[in-house]
């Protein structure tokens, strides 16, 4: 069963949003690097960058493909997570903690309401 | 560039549904080199040919020399066409005096079967030669691995019946084929494989191949098997350098390019294609197969990326071929085709990895060696 923490936000495209105030920490949920298998390498944005919601903005690569990361919010990007550097494997033991990807500074905070539930994202993965 | 949506891990290959992995590709990647994996290879084309002019014939339509096959041996082997551009590569076997074996590819087997009909309506040896195509009949597991010898005999108890006659499986060589009998059905077993480690390949009538992988699986549980998906068997076959149709090979290249000129015998006498492929191994050829890995740590290569020289910037030189990270070494590692004079071991070479440039060195074939 994959967990789903019920105080984070989801996007269809298997992204979480853990939103406070008016930033944002983004990543893959554990359906998603389930899904993947061993992520080998992940490619993320640059610090500064503004991103639109629903926009490419990261690749996490597995053994087999490259799969874009779309972001759930838009926003600038405040800080990535450099630890994924060395050991891009924290995405699979550790997908909402250590695996995070970046952080947002929201560029329309109103944005989260239309992201899914954890009971929604849990319906459409069928768990 | 494969980007591909989160999700599925069944995918559609030549038309059947194979599973990509069952655990995880680094995973069923590294039981097959420390223990042993099991892989599903029915998808692949079994063509049977036999009479009396089957070896004459087939020398014709082959790149590598037939008549070296006594009963119970196969051999690597290519179909070219008149420009010397592959149809398809695939296995040989001779499993008695007239009768041989080819197992081909998945994605090839229509295209070949085609080819290789035409081919015989233009024989002096055709009224001599039946071609069957037995893909419909027959499954086929591959399990790979150094510790397969432990369970093999478990699972194909007794001696050989036809090809190589042995007293166990296990005492089949590289190469070797032999008939045994497998709950009362005849079941070929070779000593072959496409991940670089010991181990067999069985081809198995249709309806008893499920029966074959369930007593394999059960019988190689204690010497640590796995069932391993085709995600596996792409990154363990890309690791030895082992090309793969439709990657390294197609109509447009031929063996010499793609560094199996070893296989072609341009010595045998005339067969599809020698002409080209004497021409450039004597005169040499404008692309050449190379095997690379990555200089530093960065995201994998993949098929279709551009490959660039890095002594000249604007020079784009090539694509890769094949491209991933190797889960034995941790590193990315690829193979694409450039010109002659960026093949020599230690040229550096870019590979473009979605717009930026990332160094990589041409290695030896193969990328990974098994130690000791």
């Amino acid at each position: 069963m994959s967990n789903i923490p019920a105080d984070l936000k989801y996007a269809k495209s298997h992204e979480w949003a853990r939103v406070q105030g008016g930033e944002a920490t983004i990543g893959i949920t554990d359906h998603a690097q389930h899904e993947l298998t061993d992520v080998v390498f992940v490619e993320l944005p640059q610090v500064g960058k503004t991103v639109k919601a629903g926009e490419a903005c990261a690749v996490v690569e597995s053994v087999k493909t490259a799969s874009d990361i779309y972001s759930p919010l838009g926003g600038e990007i405040t800080a990535v997570n450099k630890a994924l550097g060395d050991n891009p494997a924290l995405v699979n033991s550790d997908p909402y903690g250590q695996g995070w990807f970046y952080k947002l500074k929201l560029s329309n905070p109103s944005e989260a309401a239309s992201l899914l539930s954890p009971e929604q994202y849990g319906a459409q993965i069928g768990g | 560039m494969t980007h591909q949506r989160l999700g599925a891990r069944l995918i559609e290959f030549g038309g059947w549904e194979m599973p990509v992995q069952y655990t995880s590709i680094v995973d069923e990647h590294l039981t097959v080199r420390k223990a042993a994996g099991l892989f599903d290879i029915s998808h692949m084309g079994e063509f049977l040919v036999s009479g009396p002019g089957a070896e004459s014939f087939l020398n014709g339509a082959l790149t590598n020399d037939i008549r070296k096959l006594s009963p119970g041996l196969g051999q690597y082997t290519l179909c070219c066409n008149e420009s010397g551009g592959v149809i398809d590569d695939l296995y040989a076997y001779r499993l008695s005096a007239e009768d041989y074996l080819l197992i081909v590819n998945a994605s090839r087997i229509g295209i070949d079967f085609e080819w290789i009909e035409k081919q015989l309506g233009r024989s002096p040896h055709k009224g001599r030669v039946q071609l069957r195509n037995a893909s419909d009949e027959m499954g086929a597991v591959a399990v790979q691995g150094p510790r397969v010898a432990e369970f093999i005999n478990d699972c194909f108890p007794g001696d050989s019946t036809a090809g190589t006659k042995v007293s166990k499986a296990s005492e089949l060589q590289k190469n070797q084929i032999g008939q045994f009998n497998f709950q009362g059905k005849p079941v070929w077993v070779s000593r072959t494989g496409y991940t670089g480690e010991d181990g067999f390949e069985v081809v198995a009538p249709a309806e008893s191949i499920i029966a074959v992988w369930d007593t394999i699986q059960q019988r190689g549980k204690l010497s640590g098997l796995k069932p391993a998906g085709l995600g596996a068997r792409d990154t363990l076959r890309t690791e030895v350098c082992y090309p793969l149709y439709g990657h390294e090979l197609d109509e447009e290249t031929t063996p010499i390019e793609a560094g199996v000129g070893f296989f072609v015998a341009l010595d045998k006498g005339e067969f599809t294609g020698r002409e080209k492929l004497a021409q450039q191994k004597a005169e040499g050829v404008e692309k050449k197969l190379v095997a690379f890995r990555m200089a530093d740590k960065c995201a994998p290569p993949r098929p279709h990326y551009p490959l660039w020289s890095a002594a000249n910037e604007s020079a784009r030189i090539g694509e890769v071929v094949s491209g991933t990270q190797s889960p034995s070494l941790g590193v990315g590692i690829g193979m694409g085709y450039v010109p002659p004079e960026f093949g020599k071991v230690q040229t550096v070479l870019n590979v473009e990895i979605r717009g930026q440039r990332a160094t990589a060195v041409v290695v030896p074939k193969p990328i990974y060696r098994k130690a000791g």
